[in-house]
C-alpha cells in the first residue's frame, strides 16, 4: 500500500494536529460540564415547568441525557477508533494462526473487541480465517465477540448505568463468545460449512499498511462522524421514550414483569431481542429507564446482548457460508449462553 | 484503459466506493472499465478479509475502507 511511501521520509512531529486535539479535548470537557445546568435552565426556566412535575422532570432528563450521550459517543468512539487503528483483521488472523482451541478462543474473543469489524465483512473474514487453518470454534469466538461487544452499546451503558455495568457487559460478552466458540468447536460442525469455502484459495499477499499519526487521527474522526451520524436519531428517540418512562411510569411498576422473580423474564427478553437490530442505540436509554422502575439487571443485560449480538442481518449474511444446521446451532448456542448470563446476573446482583 | 474491480457484496461502503470512483472518473475524464464483483467465491480469490476491496489492473490496492479521493486518483490516474 502506498501509505508506506509517506512514512519513508522522516516523520515530522505533527504539532498542528496535537494542538487541535488538545483544543478539542478542552472544548469537550467544557461542553460536558455545562449540560446539566443548561438542561435544568431549559426545562425549569425557559419552558417554565415546575421542578418535580412529571413534564418538567421528563424534559430535564431529556435535555441532559441527549447532549451527554452524544458527547460521550463522540469522545469515546474517537478513542476506541484510535486504538483500533493499531489492529487489523489481517494482524488478528496472524495472531490466531496456530493457536489451539481454548487459548485460541480466549484470544479470539478479546481480539474481537479491538479489531475493526463490520458485519458486512463477516463472510470474507470467515472465509479468510478458515482458509488459513484457524479452527472453526476459534473463528466463531471472534465472530460472536466482534458484534456483541459493540462500541456504541458499551458507551451507552457507561453513560447511562456507569462503568460497572459497562464492565460487566464486556465481561459477559467475552464469556459468551468463548463458551459458544468452544461448544461449536466441540460439536465438529465443519461439514455444515458451505462446500465452496473449503475450496477457496486466495492468491497473493494481503495488504499491510503503516499509518502515520495524522492518518490515524483522520481515520478516527471519520468513524466518529460515521457512527454518530448513524445513531444519533436512535439516541434522541430512545431517550425521549426513556424520559417519558422516567417522568410518568410509577416506580417499581415493572418489578413484576421484568424483575428477578419471574423465571421466564430472561428467556422472554432474549426472544424479543433477537429480531431487533441496530436499535441498540435507541434501546439502551429505554432499558435504563425500565431498570429504574424495577426491571432487573440480568434481564436487561440479556435483552441487550440479544439485540446487539444476535442480529438478523449478520445471520442472513453468514447463511452464505454456513448451512442451515450450523446457523441454527450458532443462534441456539448464543441464545442459551445469553440466557445463562442473564440468570447469573439476576442471581448475583 | 484501466480495469477497476470493486469487490463487495453490496454493503453501504461498497456502494460509496463505487460512487466515488465513478465521480472521479467523470471529473477527471479517466477512461476506466469499472466492474463490480459481488460473488463471494470471486471476491475471495483476492487476499482480503474485509470489504470493500479495490483492484486496479489486477492489483489489489485497498481493502476494508474507502480511500480518499486523492489516494484514489494516484491509483486511477498514474500519468
Amino acid at each position: 500500500m502506498d501509505q508506506t511511501l509517506s512514512t519513508q521520509h522522516k516523520p515530522e512531529i505533527p504539532w498542528r494536529m496535537i494542538g487541535l486535539l488538545v483544543l478539542a479535548a478542552i472544548a469537550w470537557l467544557a461542553a460536558y460540564n455545562i449540560i446539566q445546568p443548561l438542561a435544568n435552565w431549559i426545562a425549569y426556566g425557559l419552558l417554565a415547568q415546575p421542578q418535580g412535575s412529571h413534564l418538567g422532570d421528563a424534559l430535564a432528563f431529556f435535555f441532559y441525557d441527549v447532549p451527554k450521550i452524544i458527547l460521550l459517543l463522540g469522545g469515546m468512539i474517537f478513542l476506541i477508533s484510535l486504538l483500533r487503528t493499531f489492529f487489523s483483521a489481517e494482524q488478528t488472523r496472524a495472531w490466531l494462526g496456530g493457536k489451539r482451541e481454548g487459548v485460541g478462543n480466549v484470544l479470539a474473543a478479546m481480539l474481537g473487541i479491538v479489531t475493526p469489524f463490520c458485519s458486512c465483512s463477516a463472510v470474507p473474514l470467515f472465509i479468510g480465517f478458515v482458509e488459513s487453518g484457524i479452527p472453526l470454534g476459534v473463528t466463531f469466538s471472534f465472530l460472536i465477540a466482534a458484534p456483541t461487544i459493540n462500541e456504541v452499546a458499551v458507551v451507552l451503558l457507561f453513560g447511562l448505568f456507569g462503568w460497572k455495568v459497562a464492565g460487566i457487559y464486556i465481561a459477559s460478552g467475552l464469556i459468551i463468545s468463548i463458551i459458544a466458540g468452544v461448544v461449536i468447536g466441540r460439536l465438529k460442525m465443519e461439514r455444515y460449512v458451505e462446500d465452496f469455502v473449503w475450496q477457496m484459495q486466495s492468491q497473493g499477499e494481503g495488504l499491510t499498511e503503516k499509518l502515520t499519526f495524522q492518518e490515524r487521527i483522520e481515520r478516527s474522526w471519520d468513524s466518529v462522524k460515521e457512527i454518530v451520524g448513524k445513531v444519533w436519531l436512535y439516541v434522541v428517540v430512545g431517550i425521549a421514550v426513556g424520559a417519558g418512562i422516567h417522568g410518568y411510569v410509577p416506580d417499581a411498576a415493572l418489578a413484576g414483569i421484568m424483575g428477578r422473580q419471574e423465571w421466564w423474564s430472561v428467556p422472554a427478553a432474549v426472544l424479543v431481542g433477537i429480531p431487533l437490530y441496530s436499535n441498540a442505540a435507541g434501546v439502551i436509554p429505554i432499558v435504563s429507564a425500565l431498570m429504574e422502575k424495577g426491571a432487573s439487571l440480568g434481564t436487561v443485560l440479556a435483552f441487550m446482548m440479544s439485540v446487539v449480538g444476535l442480529s438478523l442481518p449478520e445471520t442472513i449474511i453468514l447463511r452464505r457460508v454456513l448451512k442451515p444446521q450450523l446457523i441454527a446451532v450458532f443462534i441456539g448456542v448464543i441464545a442459551v449462553a445469553i440466557i445463562i448470563t442473564g440468570y447469573l446476573f439476576n442471581w448475583i446482583m | 484503459m484501466l480495469n477497476v474491480k470493486i469487490l463487495g457484496s453490496g454493503c453501504a461502503n461498497c456502494k460509496r466506493l463505487e460512487k466515488n470512483v465513478r465521480a472521479l472518473a467523470e471529473k477527471h475524464n479517466l477512461q476506466l472499465e469499472i466492474e463490480k464483483v459481488t460473488d463471494y467465491a470471486e471476491i475471495m480469490k483476492w487476499p482480503i478479509l474485509s470489504t470493500p476491496g479495490l483492484v486496479v489492473n489486477n492489483r489489489l490496492v485497498s481493502a476494508g475502507k474507502i480511500p480518499s479521493d486523492q489516494q484514489l486518483l494516484e491509483w486511477l490516474n498514474p500519468a
